[in-house]
């Protein structure tokens, strides 16, 4: 970064107030990706030899693999070898055993983002496993969990305490070649989340990680799998933020869900990394995949997702309906602004029988944004009596923005009940009159009807996050009309 | 570029360059033969899509190219008399026109008794006696580079209907052009192009009906461009009757005025491998388009609709309903996109696509695309894949209708929905008529439609 960099601070600050950079040592490697790289990474995580095989044959594939240029986003060419693929917090070579020993700086900057571990601790009764850079910092609750038989950790730990876990189940959800982002992520992830929910339990409490991009100039890759075993069922929070920069930072995970028989899982994201700044510079680029597998009978995967940050977003969390009875749903609210740019949606791909699906989107573009749904919704031919219902709602705010909807359906059994349905307005002069006359300020009135807009999506959040979100939407589409 | 030129690519295309090079010395240095030069190349660079084309996803276009077609139309062709009147519309009084294997029949067509300043005549004879006008609108209305069936059309131009409708005047007699394929010697492609030309404010009706006998086995490249000048009205009936082991690929191209008013209404129930393509541009303010479609399939056919919309100007209207029933093992495809160009405001879109699945084998693949960059737009679209509704089935059975026909006769108040929006009565009872011969158990619900 320039020498002006202090004058860039102070003048953005007051649009994102997550914005800033904690000043920690990180122990990053140089930028640049090879095998060498990647040995090196799989070496500093003392990772066995079948991991780092994995991770090779990932990246060779990955090589043969081009960008994806299908999606409606206008992406700037990504140097894959500028980009650095390993950091870790200086402290971590004697990681804290509780939060006194975490990095005064680092407390510093979950206060500022208003996510104290400790405040969490106490109110919320939510485990935090929170991903600094790219090594777990801080794991909490474990013990509580660990007495019902959950096992939730990073996913470095659990390749060491758990190794047959991960090798039966990493990869079996989203393969290592799965796409050009995906197939990255297998060869360079460094961290994530593992959670494990043993047979016939409910465990005691929902599970939430917050990641934080930090070091300049490092991509993030996590890595999060989580099995629910038979009759089990886990409610999973991820949130993020992320600090000012004028870099457009890479970032690329994978989540893989694996719903056993009778199981359920479900997972809400908040999604709040930095959009860039209102002509378009810097942000996040957000490619993400995300994928549910409903492997038993009467499994259930139900993914909520709030979508406000990141200048690019390409994220498609779907559900293999593979079980009879299973049910998958998805649950979005997508916030675009400025030059923000999002393609999201799901796939629902039935292939169990009575299998059935629910759709729930809604897009608000906001300024220069463009909002892209984009969805399929396949029934396989032996899905007998297999129902779908996608909604997909768009909100369009001043006249330079763009809402695009993509549906694509693919029916091949007779039985199959699929409904589709979509719409794009603005806000209707009519509403916003009502509540001028009945003496509510224009920007109040316009975050009520917005609220309104989403409500059915919210109304899925856990209550802690349903708050949050609420707060965001109003925060990220400030003064977007007037 | 649409496609990928392999090896093989390249052999089909230089099946199509010979018949080319025979055509452009046929027809010497007319003042067509420049654009005929650069849509060939156009197609030759591009060569026939592929399904990694996003637009042709869904839509092999394999089995047209493993054929090899003679591309020059045979004027020669004898048609038997029952044959052609069979098709021709009986109690409805129209302009008939008729083309057999591409080529017009003067003895078949009938303009006599329309007014003087209406013209309407073969694409052949206007070539050579029109070149003026023609060159102001031919090939200007397509999106050049949309397509290279539709690039394979102009350069093969041989025959079609050119209609140039002027002011204030409203033609009441439909124009129907019917494109009979008859047998042939050897498998043979024909490319029809038609030019219409609406006037201010004038009016007119005019079907395409494509008819194909038996099993004949032929490939059907159809290009119709219109052009509405402002307040010009102008229905248009597309019938696809080919034969089942027939290939069609036809597009609809229009270009719309200020307040005209473009009807499309699309019935398709021949043809083994099918795409219709209808794309609007509506460059003035008040300009509607109504597009309504049926397609119904059986056995191994493969029917693919796709429409798209350019709202290019505000205060326009699309309305789009098309529906399929799907049986066998034959697979239906929609594609409809609408797109709201900047500072096109105060739009309003509705597009439906409703799929009735009558068979385990049959498939539906539907994508109905919105792409909006205004924002004071109502745009709606719906797509539905389902089966007929068991409540309706018990009704008609406790009054005493056996299974078979309550089937046969939900399913066609579903395909009448569409058929219902044709204001045309005869037009109307002639496709009704149509529609129900090709339902599973036609005979058992005659009594009551």
């Amino acid at each position: 970064m320039s020498t002006n960099t202090e004058n860039f601070e102070k003048l953005v600050k007051k649009e994102y107030e997550h914005g800033f950079v904690t000043d920690i040592d990180a122990d990053t490697i140089p930028p640049g990706l090879s095998e060498e790289i990647i040995t090196f990474i799989s070496n500093k995580k003392e990772e066995p030899q079948w991991l780092l095989d994995w991770r090779l044959k990932a990246y060779r594939q990955w090589l043969k693999m081009k960008d994806p240029t299908w999606a409606k986003l206008d992406i700037e060419h990504i140097d894959y070898q500028a980009i650095s693929y390993y950091s870790a917090p200086k402290s971590k070579e004697d990681a804290p055993k509780s939060l006194d020993e975490v990095d005064p700086k680092l407390l510093e900057t979950y206060q500022k983002l208003g996510i104290p571990l400790d405040e969490q601790k106490m109110l919320s009764g939510v485990a935090v496993d929170a991903v600094f850079d790219s090594v777990s910092v801080a794991t909490t609750f474990k013990q509580k969990l660990a007495d019902a038989g959950v096992i939730f950790c990073s996913f470095s730990e659990a390749v060491k305490e758990h190794p047959d876990l991960v090798k039966q189940y990493l990869g079996s959800v989203v393969p290592a070649a799965d796409n050009f982002f995906a197939a990255l992520n297998s060869a360079v992830f460094t961290d994530g989340s593992f959670c494990y929910i043993p047979k016939g339990v409910r465990c005691p409490m929902e599970l939430s990680t917050y990641f934080r991009i930090n070091a300049s100039n490092t991509g993030q890759f996590e890595r999060t799998l989580i099995i629910a075993d038979e009759e089990s069922h886990v409610s999973y929070l991820e949130g993020c933020t992320a600090p000012m920069r004028d870099e457009n930072q890479l970032h690329a995970a994978v989540v893989e869900l694996v719903a056993l028989k009778d199981a359920e899982i479900k997972y809400s994201t908040v999604q709040n990394w930095y959009p860039g700044d209102e002509n378009g510079v810097g942000g996040i680029y957000n490619f993400v995949t995300k994928r549910g597998d409903c492997r038993g009978d009467n499994s259930k995967i139900s993914w909520t997702q709030v979508e406000t940050g990141s200048a690019i977003t390409w994220k498609y969390p779907s559900c293999l309906l593979k079980g009879n009875n299973s049910i998958g749903e998805f649950y979005s609210v997508a916030v675009t602004n400025n030059y923000q740019q999002a393609d999201t949606g799901t796939k629902m791909i039935h292939i169990g029988n009575n299998t059935s699906s629910t759709i729930i989107s809604k897009g608000i573009s906001a300024r220069h944004a463009q909002n892209v749904y984009r969805g399929l919704v396949k029934i396989s031919k032996n899905a007998n009596g297999a129902r779908n219902y996608s909604q997909c709602d768009s909100l369009l705010m001043g006249d330079q923005c763009g809402a695009h909807t993509f549906p694509y359906i693919e029916t091949k059994n007779s039985n199959a009940k699929v409904e589709h349905e979509a719409t794009t307005s603005k806000i209707s002069d009519d509403q916003l009159f009502y509540c001028l006359q009945r003496g509510i300020a224009e920007e109040d009135a316009i975050n009520m009807i917005v609220n309104g807009f989403c409500k059915e999506v919210f109304k899925e959040l856990p209550m802690e996050f349903a708050v949050e979100a609420q707060k965001l939407l109003g925060v990220t589409l400030e003064g977007a009309v007037g | 570029m649409t496609g990928f030129i392999n090896k093989k690519m390249k052999d089909i295309i230089d099946n199509y360059a010979a018949d080319f090079t025979e055509l452009q010395s046929i027809r010497k240095n007319d003042w067509f033969s420049k654009h005929r030069k650069s849509a060939f190349n156009f197609f030759k660079e591009s060569g026939f899509p592929n399904t990694k084309n996003e637009d042709w996803k869904y839509t092999d276009t394999k089995p047209i190219t493993k054929n090899v077609f003679s591309n020059i139309s045979n004027t020669n062709i004898v048609a038997r008399d029952n044959e052609v009147n069979e098709i021709i519309f009986k109690d409805l009084e129209c302009i008939n026109l008729v083309f057999i294997n591409g080529a017009y029949s003067e003895e078949y067509s009938d303009i006599k008794n329309i007014s003087d300043k209406v013209i309407i005549k073969n694409m052949a004879n206007a070539l050579v006696n029109d070149e003026n006008l023609l060159k102001e609108h031919l090939t200007q209305h397509i999106d050049q580079d949309s397509s290279s069936f539709t690039a394979l059309n102009t350069a093969f131009i041989q025959d079609g209907i050119y209609i140039n409708i002027p002011k204030d005047i409203d033609i009441e007699r439909p124009i129907n052009i019917n494109y009979i394929s008859m047998d042939g010697s050897n498998a043979f492609a024909t490319h029809p192009r038609n030019l219409i030309l609406m006037g201010e404010n004038s009016n007119a009706t005019i079907i395409e009906n494509y008819v194909g006998n038996g099993d004949s086995n032929y490939f059907t490249n159809s290009v119709t461009e219109t052009f509405l000048s402002q307040g010009a009205m102008l229905k248009h009936y597309k019938i696809q009757q080919e034969s089942f082991n027939a290939f069609h690929i036809g597009s609809l191209n229009t270009s719309l005025s200020k307040d005209s008013r473009f009807e499309s209404h699309s019935v398709s129930i021949g043809g083994a491998l099918v795409r219709n393509n209808i794309n609007a541009n509506l460059n003035g303010e008040g300009a509607e388009i109504i597009m309504n479609g049926l397609y119904m399939t059986d056995n191994a056919q493969h029917v693919d609709n796709h429409t798209h919309v350019n709202h290019l100007k505000p205060h326009t209207h699309s309305h789009q309903n098309y529906r399929g029933v799907l049986n066998g093992k034959s697979r239906g495809v929609f594609n409809g996109k609408v797109v709201v160009h900047p500072k096109a405001q105060k739009i309003e879109a509705y597009q439906n696509n409703a799929n009735l699945l009558l068979s385990d084998d049959s498939e539906i693949d539907t994508k109905p695309e919105l792409e909006i960059y205004a924002d004071d737009v109502k745009c709606t679209h719906g797509a539905t894949v389902g089966q007929l509704d068991d409540d309706m089935l018990f009704y008609l059975r406790s009054r005493a209708v056996d299974e078979q026909t309550a089937r046969s006769l939900l399913t066609y108040a579903f395909a009448d929905e569409v058929l219902n929006e044709i204001n045309f009565k005869e037009i109307k009872n002639k496709l009704e008529q149509l529609v129900i011969s090709r339902l599973p158990d036609s005979s058992l619900i005659r009594e009551y439609v």
